[in-house]
């Protein structure tokens, strides 16, 4: 059973990039709270940030090739009250400033929020130098860090607004290609809350990202051949919701996780982690299985790597088997 | 706040460092008696502070930013005797349930401490960020940072140098402790740091060159940075000093830079540095 409150259309006839949504919400954040700046690290048209600039040219920082020192800038920002939104593509917004965000901000209780584009394979065809699977794990390591992983054009929106309103520091994390956008603007936005986009008892399937939609898909098909499969969708990775999470799981007695991210230390990761703790339950997952990427087109890189509708069907089928053999 | 004269001062708080590294036989002793005009100068003339209310966005106040975190035991003595917290407190540095951390923090809520360091070259990023707010708050107050000349070979740095000089970072003063020696040895046997003049002068900021251990020295110094306040350019201070400096066995040599004095040694040490202000 769909749930309308969230899905604003299962045949959704838009098509629009998760960091619009981002350079949106942004231009919003800065006209309701004058706290917030925003610097950028040579990017600015790739991560929608221009409407910003324009808007607020006070409040714009350009910073050049220089990602570290963009971090402990906008460290010191929050020194007066400011509220700075970092934004570079995710590979430069973790990997590269690992050590700056660990003790310039998440160790130092920070209000900088990390807005991270052209996360994972969907980056294509610039190949594996910037397609980074790793950045969840990275940041969902960090004391005092808050993961957020938006699904679609509108959630993305909707979390740049939220994030600025919670203190502390913060990791959004969203996307580069146009994707289907299935959420309602208005659907209840909560950081922290899962949110269930599907009702069923077959099996749940835990999404984040750009996994979401390709869950949704999924869950169609396999309503079709009589399958009911929950999906939740988990925007927030840090905090994770694990009472949501728990409870599909006590239902459904199976799951399968879906993220554009390694397998290794990623949203399968703490599912697994939550369920060996609460509810031990057989999982399989849907995500890069330590390997790194390569160019393509983002289409084929997701059917390559494992990471679409048809790869979450066949986790389905396979974990709803073993699910039998242990009942 | 002492009325005591800047050099008693400065008596006590290396007293206050052997001590501290002493008692848990551990920590930095080199460094932080190398930079203790500096801080004393800043802490008990120089800045304007309100040590009575500590809060972290420090509104029209001067900020200071100890980017060398490694030499927070001249740090914690200054801010204790400049009524930050208690002087009694140091005799926890480096110990278990501490607020007083090995490398400055702001997790357990030590009072003066705005941002951890340890890890080396990011303070100056910080320091600039925070100069940036003074001035969108319309605020005329001044950051000051501190550095390590060894820390100057972090990639960082010239990021940061290159930043504030691109955005007119007027309203920040940055010190190096210009000391010649790191944990391996002297810098230029290490990694050679060139004419340091000259590359902050080409990264356009202005450069001062000061005694590092003479306080009309660095006044002078701090007054000339201030003087051209407007004229977009940031400041640094490229102090000469000494490692070690106040202990004659410590004095000019890497050797101390992160091992304590041992009982005989500490009482050595005590004897050429007069109790000014009571030891804690």
């Amino acid at each position: 059973m769909v749930n309308s409150r969230f899905i604003q259309s299962l045949e959704p006839t838009v098509n629009k990039d998760t960091r619009s949504g981002f350079g949106e919400g942004l231009l919003e954040v800065g006209k309701r709270n004058k706290n917030a700046v925003a610097l950028c690290a040579d990017l600015t048209g790739s991560l929608k940030m221009n409407a910003f600039e324009e808007a607020f040219p006070d409040r714009f920082f350009q910073v050049g090739i220089a990602e570290a020192n963009m971090m402990g800038v906008a460290a010191g920002m929050t020194i007066g009250g400011k509220i700075p939104f970092t934004g570079t593509f995710a590979n430069f917004s973790t990997g590269r400033v690992y050590d700056q965000i660990r003790q310039s901000i998440a160790y130092s209780e920070k209000n900088v929020k990390i807005c991270a584009s052209h996360a994972g394979l969907t980056l294509g065809e610039d190949g594996a130098t910037h397609q980074i699977l790793e950045d969840i794990g990275m940041m969902n390591m960090l004391p005092n860090m808050t993961v957020i992983c938006p699904a679609d054009f509108e959630q993305t929106k909707q979390a740049t607004l939220a994030i600025a309103e919670m203190q502390g520091p913060v990791y959004l994390r969203f996307g580069r290609p146009k994707v289907p956008v299935f959420m309602r603007s208005d659907a209840p936005f909560e950081i922290g809350k899962i949110q269930t986009l599907m009702e069923g008892n077959d099996v749940t399937i835990v999404a984040t990202g750009h996994l979401v939609w390709e869950a949704l898909k999924a869950a169609q098909v396999l309503t079709n051949r009589g399958i009911r499969a929950e999906v939740l969708n988990v925007h927030t990775i840090k905090p994770l919701d694990v009472a949501t999470i728990v409870d599909s799981l006590k239902r459904t007695g199976c799951a399968v996780t879906a993220e554009e991210h390694q397998r290794n230390g990623g949203l399968g990761s703490l599912v697994a982690q939550a369920a060996a703790a609460h509810f031990p339950v057989p999982i399989e997952h849907v995500a890069v299985n330590d390997s790194f990427g390569e160019s393509g087109k983002p289409a084929q890189l997701m059917e390559k790597y494992g990471l679409n509708s048809e790869a979450i069907q066949a986790k389905v089928d396979a974990v709803m088997r073993r699910a039998t053999v242990i009942s | 706040m002492t009325s005591a004269p800047l050099p008693q001062i400065a008596s006590q708080v290396r007293r206050d460092i052997v001590r501290m590294v002493h008692g848990v036989s551990s920590g930095h002793p080199g460094g932080s008696l190398g930079c203790v005009e500096i801080l004393t100068l800043l802490f008990f003339e120089e800045m304007q502070l309100n040590p009575d209310a500590f809060d972290m966005d420090g509104i029209g106040e001067d900020l200071f930013f100890l980017s060398n975190g490694h030499i927070s035991p001249v740090w914690y003595s200054i801010l204790s005797r400049r009524g930050y917290f208690p002087v009694s407190e140091l005799a926890t540095f480096r110990k278990i349930n501490s607020r007083l951390q090995g490398h400055p923090a702001t997790e357990e809520g030590l009072p003066g401490i705005r941002m951890a360091s340890g890890s080396l070259g990011q303070g100056l990023s910080a320091a600039i960020g925070a100069a940036q707010v003074k001035k969108l708050n319309d605020e005329s107050t001044t950051v000051f940072s501190l550095h390590g000349d060894g820390e100057l070979q972090e990639g960082q740095i010239w990021e940061a140098a290159m930043y504030a000089a691109h955005h007119k970072v007027d309203n920040l003063i940055s010190f190096v402790d210009c000391n010649g020696q790191q944990i391996d040895g002297p810098t230029d046997k290490v990694m050679g740091l060139g004419d340091l003049a000259q590359k902050w002068s080409a990264f356009g900021w202005q450069v001062h060159l000061c005694d590092g251990h003479d306080f009309a020295a660095l006044r002078e110094a701090i007054a000339a940075a201030k003087k051209t306040r407007g004229n977009g350019k940031p400041n640094v201070v490229l102090m000469k000093t000494e490692m070690g400096k106040g202990v004659d066995f410590m004095e000019g040599t890497h050797e101390w830079h992160g091992i304590a004095p041992n009982d005989d040694q500490l009482a050595s040490a005590l004897g050429q540095l007069e109790e000014t202000l009571g030891d804690y």
